[in-house]
């Protein structure tokens, strides 16, 4: 993910000069094979594991595929575009999608806002205070997603769980209504995330010559305005990775909703459209229907790439 | 250090201290109930008026985990699983780094687009296909379903991160290796590879979180032989939403959290300095 950035390098893509000029970087030299030898096992394990299942994923979505099918208990029909429709006609599709899209929106807002503002107390503080906060963050991006989730779902235990005596909330169940449901799972997603965000941005302020911040100080700038003229606009590459990179790994939040809201909430309130999938595929066995969801994630994904390859193209990057 | 930026600086910066270890100490919090509670006697856990301390701390949470079936066999499989990922994505990834950044040859950049589109992949939708390709295979129940598609979902993100190392190796420094004789082959293992080292580093915590969080494959490829399973289903066990036996499941969090928490404080320096050479390139 890190688009390495700053590179000095025109676009490629629009500015040709570069090409023929001897560069520090990339040039053939010996066998034009040799790089493909070295692609070859990175080549092999992406067709087989990635590109061959995207293509099975959708061809699967094309045709009548249950447990009848998998068994081999009756022949699978083709059905074109059959699941598409009776997925767009479903009321719970969209329910789900809309609910998918509001939930990694909130989350992604949550992280990015928790990660940069403590990736700037960060370099306020002394030595001891910014170890402690990065041992902290460390140990919440280290925990793996099953035990955060039991761990969160314990803390808010309605019988045994500190928060809602602290709060004095009685035996209030925060998985039991949809909203405060999800509340609870993104707490927990920002937990785990916001430390990503935290040390790259805090490593990107720290490659901010302190010149430039000490000029903007001694010009008489307030720290908001040394954030927003002069921090933010060259943070802005790094800011880019991590929000794409957020908003990927939150549309995709899967074990946090399946472990605390048991599987999707009660009757579903709390699906998302990856644990929708997982449900419709292995728990209902109608693997095309499944299939048909994972499709649409992948265009949506695919959507948000291409915003981010553009934005990246925007900046001069060098691929 | 400049007098007018330390007058500056100084009013706000007690505030600023405080703030960072009241925030420390919440995102702490989690983890370290999580440990306390495996370490509770029972009637504590089950207390209406929870404590934030124990006086009678016990090891029966752990007796009751490791007394499960094969729970080490599950720590196991999750360690055999995640080392496995590990290395084989680092050297392979790092084959393919080389190959995109040192030579210079038709498709490259498409190759890089595609590399960078993989990464968007949501991995959760090809469980489906996956599921029959490792069917077909017959890997279903076996190690290998986890640790091959890991694999291959680590490579895209772990080839663009080693991107910025190899292309930080000076080209002068590959000119004078072949001056002197050596062989493509040791300027990539005896050379580059001890140079890139620390970029790998940061690549593999990646790749070795994303090994051992895995949850969803586990549940959906290793079905009928729980003795190939990994971690998070042997917590699953204590987990059971109308009775959860928690005490069981903070222990076994703790035991499976550990070995994550170690192994990033060890690298810690490293992944910091790791994405902070990665992103300024």
């Amino acid at each position: 993910m890190t688009a390495p950035t700053g590179s000095a390098d025109l676009d490629r893509g629009r500015v040709r000069v570069v090409r023929g000029v001897p560069r520090s970087s990339p040039r053939p030299r010996g066998g034009s094979g040799t790089p493909w030898l070295y692609l070859a096992p990175a080549l092999v394990v992406l067709g087989g594991l990635l590109a061959y299942p995207i293509y099975q994923l959708g061809l699967i979505s094309l045709f009548h595929y249950t447990q009848a099918q998998v068994s081999g208990g009756e022949p699978t029909t083709f059905e074109g575009f059959g699941n598409y429709a009776e997925l767009f006609a479903d009321e719970r599709f969209w329910q789900v999608l809309l609910a998918t899209v509001l939930f990694a929106a909130a989350c992604v807002v949550c992280t990015l806002a928790v990660g940069c503002a403590l990736a700037v107390l960060l370099t306020r503080v002394r030595a001891v205070p910014r170890l402690a906060l990065m041992l902290a963050a460390l140990g919440a991006w280290a925990t793996p997603a099953v035990t955060g989730s039991t761990v969160w779902l314990f803390l808010f235990d309605p019988d045994f769980g500190p928060v809602n005596r602290v709060l004095g909330l009685g035996d209030h169940s925060w998985t039991y209504g949809r909203l405060s449901a999800f509340f609870l799972v993104l707490l927990e997603v920002v937990w785990c995330s916001f430390p990503f965000v935290m040390v790259t941005v805090y490593a990107g302020i720290r490659a901010v010559p302190s010149e430039v911040l000490e000029a903007a100080a001694l010009d008489g700038a307030s720290q908001w305005r040394i954030w927003r003229s002069v921090l933010a606009p060259m943070l802005r590459p790094i800011l880019v990775v991590v929000t794409i990179q957020s908003v990927i790994w939150d549309f995709k939040v899967f074990t946090q909703i399946y472990v605390m809201t048991n599987g999707g909430g009660i009757a579903g309130q709390n699906l998302v459209l990856n644990v929708y999938a997982y449900q419709q595929a292995f728990a209902s066995s109608q693997y095309s229907l499944g299939a048909a969801i994972g499709v649409v994630m992948l265009l949506i994904l695919l959507t948000v790439t291409l915003v981010y390859l553009r934005l990246l193209r925007r900046q001069g990057e060098e691929l | 250090m400049n007098p007018v930026r330390r007058t500056v600086r100084r009013p706000g910066r007690l505030a600023a201290e405080t703030a960072a270890l009241l925030t420390a100490a919440v995102v702490a919090f989690p983890l370290y109930w999580m440990v306390l509670s495996a370490f509770k006697p029972a009637g504590e856990i089950e207390s209406s008026e929870p404590r934030p301390w124990t006086l009678a701390p016990t090891l029966d949470s752990f007796r009751r985990v490791f007394g499960q079936q094969e729970f080490g066999r599950y720590f196991l499989n999750s360690v055999v699983v995640a080392v496995a990922v590990v290395i084989a994505s680092a050297l392979i990834a790092f084959l393919a780094a080389t190959a995109v950044t040192r030579f210079r040859f038709r498709m490259r950049t498409t190759l890089l687009i595609m590399f960078l589109v993989a990464q968007m992949v949501p991995v959760e939708a090809l469980t489906i296909p996956l599921f029959f390709v490792m069917r077909d295979f017959g890997q279903l129940n076996t190690l290998w379903s986890l640790i091959l598609p890991h694999i291959a979902f680590s490579l895209p993100f772990a080839i663009w991160m080693l991107r910025g190392f190899v292309k930080a190796v000076p080209e002068a420094l590959e000119e004078a290796a072949y001056i002197d004789g050596a062989s493509r082959a040791r300027f990539l293992w005896q050379i580059l590879f001890p140079l890139v080292l620390p970029g790998l580093v940061a690549t593999s915590v990646f790749s070795f979180i994303s090994t051992w969080n895995d949850f969803l494959f586990a549940k959906s490829f290793i079905i009928s032989d729980i003795s190939q399973s990994t971690l998070p289903m042997a917590l699953l066990v204590f987990y059971k939403p109308d009775e959860p036996d928690w005490g069981g499941v903070m222990a076994a969090s703790t035991v499976m959290t550990i070995p994550v928490l170690v192994f990033f404080v060890l690298v810690q320096r490293r992944l910091v300095s790791g994405l902070g050479g990665a992103v300024k390139d």
